[in-house]
């Protein structure tokens, strides 16, 4: 009944590509931003911002990494962690060797090089399809994981083989290491997170987002309309991989402020890739609420037996978190494989012919 | 630097020819259990066309369950028939919970299930058994221990153990009974039927569910003799998920699809990774295991996109 | 349209009233294997520019394998393809449409998770260059660059009269409907010369009569020279200027519709006749 469009003209081919054309879209938009923006900052305390929305905003932008590659270009990929890893060594690597240098811009930065690595390691994609692309992208992932190790120029010689996050300052605030306050790292994730979900919103409208997902949809047509296979792959190798690199390495210094090569392992990969599944393929907004299902879930599970009143060790409750998410994965694949995005969309749906079925 | 890459390997190998044949050894019982986890992929994948990433998982999930009921005071013979019972049970509640739901699912969705299978088999395995690694019980089972030397004319001696032979021995068995049962007997055939083609099966009277309860029991039986072999070599964890990767480069190589590609991408990648890390691996600061599986099978694959056995792929629009 | 143009051969000499036209491309003595088994053997034909030329043939005879080594997507064994008056080196599908060849699919090809006017969008992509740069940004230059392209698209959408299913995902889209948004695809490739890949197959009477009138205006209007694979035989002889009848990967007649409808080969081909 509130979600009609009945009555909105649009008058220009403009306004008809606008992201959002509808305009109880465009006030829900406003209303998450300043949520996000305004609401948050002011009410919420430090462990929601570092526990929940810092890793929730990381997590929303690395899915949507993934969901470049995979959602919008078809092309399966389980090296997300390793990707995100190269981003977190070579922001580390960058701000040592420049520690002047603006952290904000080393960690978009470092993005290029987890785009480089991507592109080589989409390389073999002209060759292989599907399920078997997924070998190379282990590849990449165990390769990867492995030059963490045993690369100690990545780490600085650091004898616990970790990488800690050295104090950065910002136009005098602190934004990196264990000093800077949740806020700061806070307003920093959200911008970038928000600057590169519009950045791509826009990319996935125009020429480009339509040679990926022409790609998808039917490879050997792209190809005989003009699409070049290859360049197009690498691109959306190269750009997935960018994104999840500037994930990566926000990851590491504006939440854990210390990583170790372990924290960017398949189990990683896997995180994400159930983001973007659950959250729907191809959908950008998906990616959010795949992030959210994904990472507020188990947080919020741990609670569970304390609200309860049971005493229950912490393991125990690791292994009941374990069994649940993979049970809800299941559980929403079979209600709805398209994922939340999918849900949403039939809501609105249900909401524009309300109170009518149809 | 090119001598160190291109010769002294080989002078070694000619050098030390009973170090070089213990790799060999070692090469191929790692390469039949790797092959043993691709067989429970490829029985599943042929029959329903699911790429089963919980096949690693049932593994470890198969010998955590016979060692955790040994732990609890069951016999041990005991312990395997209930645990071959649990694995009848799993099969069934994945047809009826996970399969039959989602049937005609694109592929990444199915795959997607798996995963999550996999995610609630690890947290189940260790909610009811515990996390910590456990000994497989490999005496309790009349499984051989020991080892024989065997002297290489005067060359040197190589170390067999008794439990990696009898894996070999018990992976031939099993891919052979698995061979007649595809071949020779009734439901071997509409096995096939289904493999092929699922609705054409359906319209013979074929009943996809009951094939699929089998096809997933044969694979649980299958995760469970890799299971006490893997385990009777190390220990019984969830640490081992990261080698059940090492099936899908076993599987790209063979061919999805092919229980003898599975036999020999096995023992490639088992030959292969165990040779590449003891002679090159030292070059580069060794640990080149966890990912020379995936870069031998990225090989092949620019060379054959369709794996070893696999069929030629023709493209047509 | 700038392109080379060559002299044709002197028509045939039992038909008096020929157009002379230009040679668009021509087919010379191409062969092409998988393997052992020969799709086609041998075939040479032409098409000129501005007509409407028929393929035809049992099934099986290497129709779609033709037209697949004309857009390149196969690449003969021997012979060669010349294209407005140049000889074809091998070369990649990509190239090939370019070059101006657009296509439909036998078995409709779209792209299923798009809407109707993305797809037809897609036909645009060679004509579109904004960077990656203009695209993140949006405002702009390739805004206009997507506005001045949709323009054209939509006067597509008119000319099929598909206005109603612009915003809905093709996969919903009835069968008739889909091979009509394929042939706005491929129209938005403003191509040379289009070919299609039975565009009536499987359609009822009245959408046959659709699709026939579409191709006719296209072909008259734009002036689109155009191939195309069809078996309704009643279709092919009212829409064509000139057949090749191909059977067997072998071609067996080739000349105007009366021409080879009473050509004994071809009856022979199509009826089957005791060796």
């Amino acid at each position: 009944m509130f979600y009609r469009e009945a009555g909105q003209f649009k008058t220009s081919y403009q306004a008809d590509q606008a992201l959002f054309p509808i305009l109880q879209d465009r006030i829900g938009m406003v209303v998450i931003l300043a949520i996000a923006f305004v609401a948050i900052p002011l009410l919420a305390n430090d462990f929601f911002l570092t526990s929940i929305m810092i890793p929730f905003l990381i997590f929303a932008l690395a899915a949507i990494g993934l969901n470049i590659l995979t959602g919008f270009c078809g092309q399966l990929s389980l090296g997300t962690g390793a990707f995100m890893g190269v981003g977190a060594y070579a922001a580390y690597k960058l701000t040592s060797i420049f520690p002047d240098a603006n952290i904000i811009l080393m960690v978009l930065l470092s993005g290029v090089f987890s785009a480089a690595i991507g592109a080589v390691f989409g390389l073999p994609s002209l060759r292989i399809k599907g399920l078997y692309l997924a070998v190379t992208t282990l590849a990449a992932q165990f390769f990867l994981e492995w030059c963490f190790i045993r690369i100690p120029w990545l780490y600085n010689y650091n004898a616990s083989g970790a990488i800690e996050v050295p104090r950065r300052e910002v136009f005098g605030l602190v934004a990196s290491g264990a000093e800077a306050t949740p806020i700061v790292r806070y307003f920093i994730v959200l911008g970038i997170t928000v600057l590169i979900t519009w950045l791509m919103a826009n990319v996935l409208r125009g020429r480009i987002g339509r040679s990926w997902m022409m790609i998808r949809d039917m490879d050997i047509a792209a190809e005989l309309m003009g699409i070049r296979p290859l360049r197009t792959k690498l691109m959306a190798f190269a750009v997935s991989s960018y994104i999840c690199g500037v994930a990566g390495a926000m990851m590491v210094f504006f939440w854990l402020n210390a990583a170790e090569p372990s924290s960017y392992s398949i189990r990683l990969s896997f995180q994400i890739l159930f983001m973007v599944i659950l959250g729907g393929l191809g959908s950008l907004g998906g990616a959010f609420l795949g992030a959210a299902f994904i990472w507020i879930l188990p947080v919020a599970l741990k609670f569970v037996p304390g609200l309860l009143g049971m005493d229950i060790a912490a393991e125990t409750v690791e292994h009941a978190t374990f069994m649940t998410v993979g049970a809800l994965i299941i559980f929403f694949l079979i209600v709805e494989p398209h994922g939340f995005a999918r849900l949403w969309q039939i809501a609105k749906q249900k909401l524009r012919v309300w109170p009518f079925p149809y | 630097m090119l001598y160190d890459i291109f010769i002294d390997p080989f002078v070694q190998m000619y050098d030390m020819p009973d170090f070089f044949l213990q790799v060999l050894w070692e090469g191929f019982v790692a390469g039949i259990l790797y092959a043993l986890i691709a067989l429970g992929f490829v029985l599943i994948f042929k029959a329903s066309g699911v790429f089963n990433f919980a096949q690693g998982i049932m593994v470890v999930f198969a010998g955590l369950t016979l060692v955790g009921l040994n732990e609890n005071g069951v016999p041990a013979y005991l312990a395997l028939i209930l645990t071959i019972g649990v694995m009848g049970v799993l099969a069934y509640g994945v047809e009826r919970v996970v399969m039959r739901p989602l049937v005609n699912q694109p592929e990444i969705i199915l795959l997607m299930a798996t995963i999550g299978l996999t995610y609630f088999l690890i947290g189940f395995g260790e909610f009811v058994f515990g996390g910590e690694p456990k000994q497989m019980i490999t005496e309790q089972l009349g499984l051989p221990t020991g080892s024989t030397a065997f002297e290489i004319g005067d060359r040197g001696l190589i170390i067999l153990q008794h439990i990696d032979i009898a894996a070999a021995v018990i992976a031939i068995l099993m891919v052979a009974a698995l061979g007649i049962f595809f071949n020779k007997t009734r439901i071997g055939r509409a096995l096939r039927a289904v493999a092929d083609d699922h609705q054409a099966a359906l319209s013979v009277g074929i009943s996809l569910n009951q094939i699929w309860a089998i096809v997933w029991f044969a694979a649980g039986l299958v995760a469970l003799a890799t299971g006490i072999m893997w385990g009777a070599r190390s220990d019984v964890s969830f640490a081992l998920e990261i080698v059940a990767f090492k099936a899908l480069p076993v599987l790209i190589l063979g061919g999805f699809t092919s229980i003898p590609g599975a036999i020999v991408g096995g023992l490639i990648i088992g030959f292969g990774e165990k040779i590449g890390e003891l002679y090159w691996g030292g070059l580069v600061g060794g640990g080149i295991e966890s990912w020379l599986a995936y870069i031998i099978a990225l090989i092949f694959l620019l060379f054959r996109p369709q794996g070893l056995f696999g069929e030629r792929i023709i493209e047509r629009i | 349209m700038n392109a080379f143009a060559i002299e044709t051969d002197p028509a045939p000499s039992d038909q008096t009233v020929i157009v002379e036209r230009d040679l668009l491309l021509s087919v010379d003595n191409v062969s092409l294997a998988f393997g052992g088994v020969k799709a086609i053997t041998d075939i040479s034909f032409n098409i000129e520019k501005g007509e409407i030329r028929a393929i035809i043939g049992p099934n099986g005879a290497g129709k779609t394998s033709m037209l697949n080594v004309i857009n390149g997507f196969y690449h003969p064994q021997e012979g060669t393809i010349t294209w407005q008056g140049k000889v074809r080196r091998k070369m990649k599908p990509y190239e090939a449409a370019s070059q101006g060849i657009a296509r439909t699919f036998q078995n409709v090809a779209l792209f299923t998770g798009m809407t109707t006017l993305d797809n037809i969008m897609s036909g645009r992509s060679l004509k579109m260059h904004r960077n990656f740069f203009w695209q993140l940004l949006w405002r702009g230059p390739a805004e206009r660059e997507e506005i001045e392209h949709r323009r054209k698209v939509e006067d597509i959408i008119d000319f099929l009269e598909i206005q109603a299913i612009r915003k809905t995902p093709v996969g919903k889209l009835p069968y008739g409907l889909q091979k009509r948004v394929e042939l706005g695809r491929a129209l938005a490739m403003e191509p040379e010369l289009l070919l299609l890949d039975e565009p009536m197959a499987g359609m009822n009477l009245e959408e046959k009569e659709d699709m026939s009138r579409f191709i006719l205006d296209v072909n008259r209007e734009f002036g689109t020279t155009i191939a195309l694979i069809e078996h309704d035989m009643g279709v092919v002889m009212d829409l064509s200027d000139r057949v090749v009848v191909l059977d067997y990967g072998k071609k067996i007649a080739d000349g105007p519709p009366e021409e080879v409808q009473a050509s004994q080969d071809v009856i022979d081909a199509y009826l089957g006749v005791s060796h």
